[in-house]
């Protein structure tokens, strides 16, 4: 391979741009009202596509360190921060979308729906598990907490599973698993591959040692 | 993305009853209800019809003193309510039955009615059209999932057809049986459901007068997506409990086993009435979002005991513990 530099400047600025295109849709879709507009239940379509792109982009910022691994391009893990917060900011507008336009800041009933409704019950603890994710990206919170950091950021993998238990509660009475499947089985697969990796780690080092 | 080029026979906003001709309504038809005389309400059945339907498929009926509408309660727009469609045999979202049904054959068209009658018959859709008077009947339409919908429907009372093949002793629930023809239904592929898709009654529910046998609404033909060409419609009952495209009518002596209450019994009960004191599992009922109306603009509405017919309806329960009977 050729030993120019990866232009990651760019890469970094073309990644951002792409990220925010689910909201350009959405805000395109609503204000427009083109091709069929938000639909006739736009609160539930708001709802449904910032919840899949929150984890569309919690499988992509899992996928960073296999994919580097496999390539080889450790530039990747230069775009995993961003990645991981579009996460957030995905996940903070569905969850905004659910406290605000479909409970309208109704404490009590969004209260009792976390309480008694297992599925939104993951749901808000997926999200809740992501604040101090987020809160901790800054790089000076990345020096201070040292060691520790690493640890910390191991919450996102309870974050994924979380997620898809969400999704999956959410779709279970229906019966309907064809999409969520789909994300169970990417995220199964990129958590399984941590620990395949983990347990081949220990093999060598114990082969050598 | 998914880019949808909408059918050209959607109407244009224009169309749409403004909100103030349908406030007036309820008043008009209570007056009709209670006999005084009226100058002919001419934009009272023409709001209701589209003005750019073909011919061949206006069904328009009498408005029947049965819509009895609330202050807060207006027509759906016809758009949402024929591209926002529960309808599994063609498809898991609600935008697919809009496109997936255009192809569905509805003529010749039969139900056979069979059971517990004295005279087990097969219609022909055009017998059924024409036997009893077609009445419009503009009800609230409350979905398990949480939101609702205003349909002005067009059909007679179920009753009508009960009493004309005469159940006998033993007739004690109907059971109404969907169209199950995976070439023209591509839904039945999945197995979500068992199919055929199977509602049911008491016959007392059946026979009750809200009962309706559905053939149109916004005075046409009903479209392919909302259940054509014939269909329940069940107005204090969760939707599902309204069945569509049906072939068959059976009269039974035990509680029949309905397509959802198999699926999940725990979420789907035989009754679902609407109910907002009985939460589903996975959500609370006792709000609703009126599609058109709530949402950016608007807090969710109260959902209403029996979806606001209990004054009609709720003898029918009387003494049943609505809780586990849900």
């Amino acid at each position: 391979m050729s030993s120019r530099p990866v232009p990651i400047g760019a890469i970094k600025a073309a990644v951002f741009v792409l990220a925010l295109g689910p909201l350009a849709r959405l805000l395109l879709l609503g204000t427009t009202g083109e091709f069929g507009g938000l639909g006739a239940n736009p609160v539930e379509f708001v709802t449904r596509s910032t919840g899949t792109w929150t984890l569309v982009f919690l499988c992509i910022t899992l996928a960073i360190t296999p994919a580097r691994r496999l390539t080889g391009w450790n530039w990747l893990q230069r775009l995993r921060r961003m990645l991981g917060l579009f996460a957030f900011f995905y996940g903070a507008l569905h969850f905004t979308t659910y406290f605000w336009l479909d409970q309208w800041f109704d404490l009590a009933a969004i209260g009792k729906d976390i309480v008694k409704r297992p599925f939104i019950t993951m749901g808000f603890a997926a999200f809740v598990m992501m604040i101090p994710l987020a809160v901790t990206s800054t790089d000076a919170m990345v020096r201070r907490l040292g060691r520790r950091w690493g640890k910390l950021h191991r919450l996102v993998y309870a974050v994924a599973v979380a997620a898809i238990l969400h999704y999956w509660w959410h779709k279970a009475g229906k019966n309907d698993f064809s999409q969520v499947g789909w994300y169970a089985a990417v995220v199964i697969g990129l958590l399984g591959w941590r620990l395949v990796d983990r347990w081949r780690k220990r093999v060598v080092t114990r082969v050598t040692a | 993305m998914l880019i949808r080029i909408p059918p050209r026979h959607l109407p244009e906003p224009s169309e749409i009853t403004p909100r103030a001709v349908w406030s007036q309504r309820r008043r008009i038809v209570q007056a009709a209800a209670a006999g005084i005389a009226l100058p002919a309400p001419g934009w009272l059945s023409a709001q209701t019809t589209r003005p750019d339907t073909r011919p061949e498929s206006k069904l328009a009926g009498k408005v029947s003193p049965l819509s009895t509408l609330g202050a807060n309660d207006k027509p759906t727009p016809y758009k949402d309510v024929t591209t926002y469609n529960n309808y599994y045999e063609f498809g898991l979202n609600k935008e697919e039955p809009a496109v997936a049904a255009r192809a569905l054959k509805t003529r010749p068209w039969t139900v056979t009615v069979e059971g517990e009658v004295d005279k087990p018959r097969v219609f022909d859709l055009d017998e059924l059209l024409k036997l009893a008077p077609m009445e419009e009947r503009v009800y609230r339409m409350r979905c398990v999932e949480g939101w609702s919908m205003v349909v002005p429907w067009v059909g007679y009372s179920m009753s009508e057809l009960i009493r004309r093949v005469q159940p006998n002793g033993n007739a004690k629930y109907v059971e109404f049986v969907t169209l199950n023809d995976s070439k023209q239904m591509p839904g039945l592929r999945s197995s979500v459901l068992n199919w055929p898709y199977v509602e049911g009654l008491r016959i007392d529910e059946a026979n009750h007068p809200l009962t309706l046998l559905s053939f149109g609404l916004y005075g046409e033909l009903l479209p392919n997506q909302n259940g054509a060409p014939v269909r329940m419609v069940v107005p204090w009952k969760y939707g599902f409990k309204s069945g569509k495209s049906i072939v068959k009518i059976r009269f039974v002596e035990k509680q029949p086993m309905t397509a959802w209450n198999r699926a999940a019994p725990q979420e789907y009960g035989f009754y679902s009435n609407v109910n907002p004191e009985v939460d589903h599992p996975r959500w609370s009922q006792a709000t609703e979002r009126r599609i058109g109306e709530d949402g950016f603009l608007a807090r969710k509405r109260a959902t209403l005991m029996f979806n606001g017919y209990a004054d009609q309806v709720a003898g029918l329960y009387a003494g049943m513990d609505l809780k586990r009977s849900f």
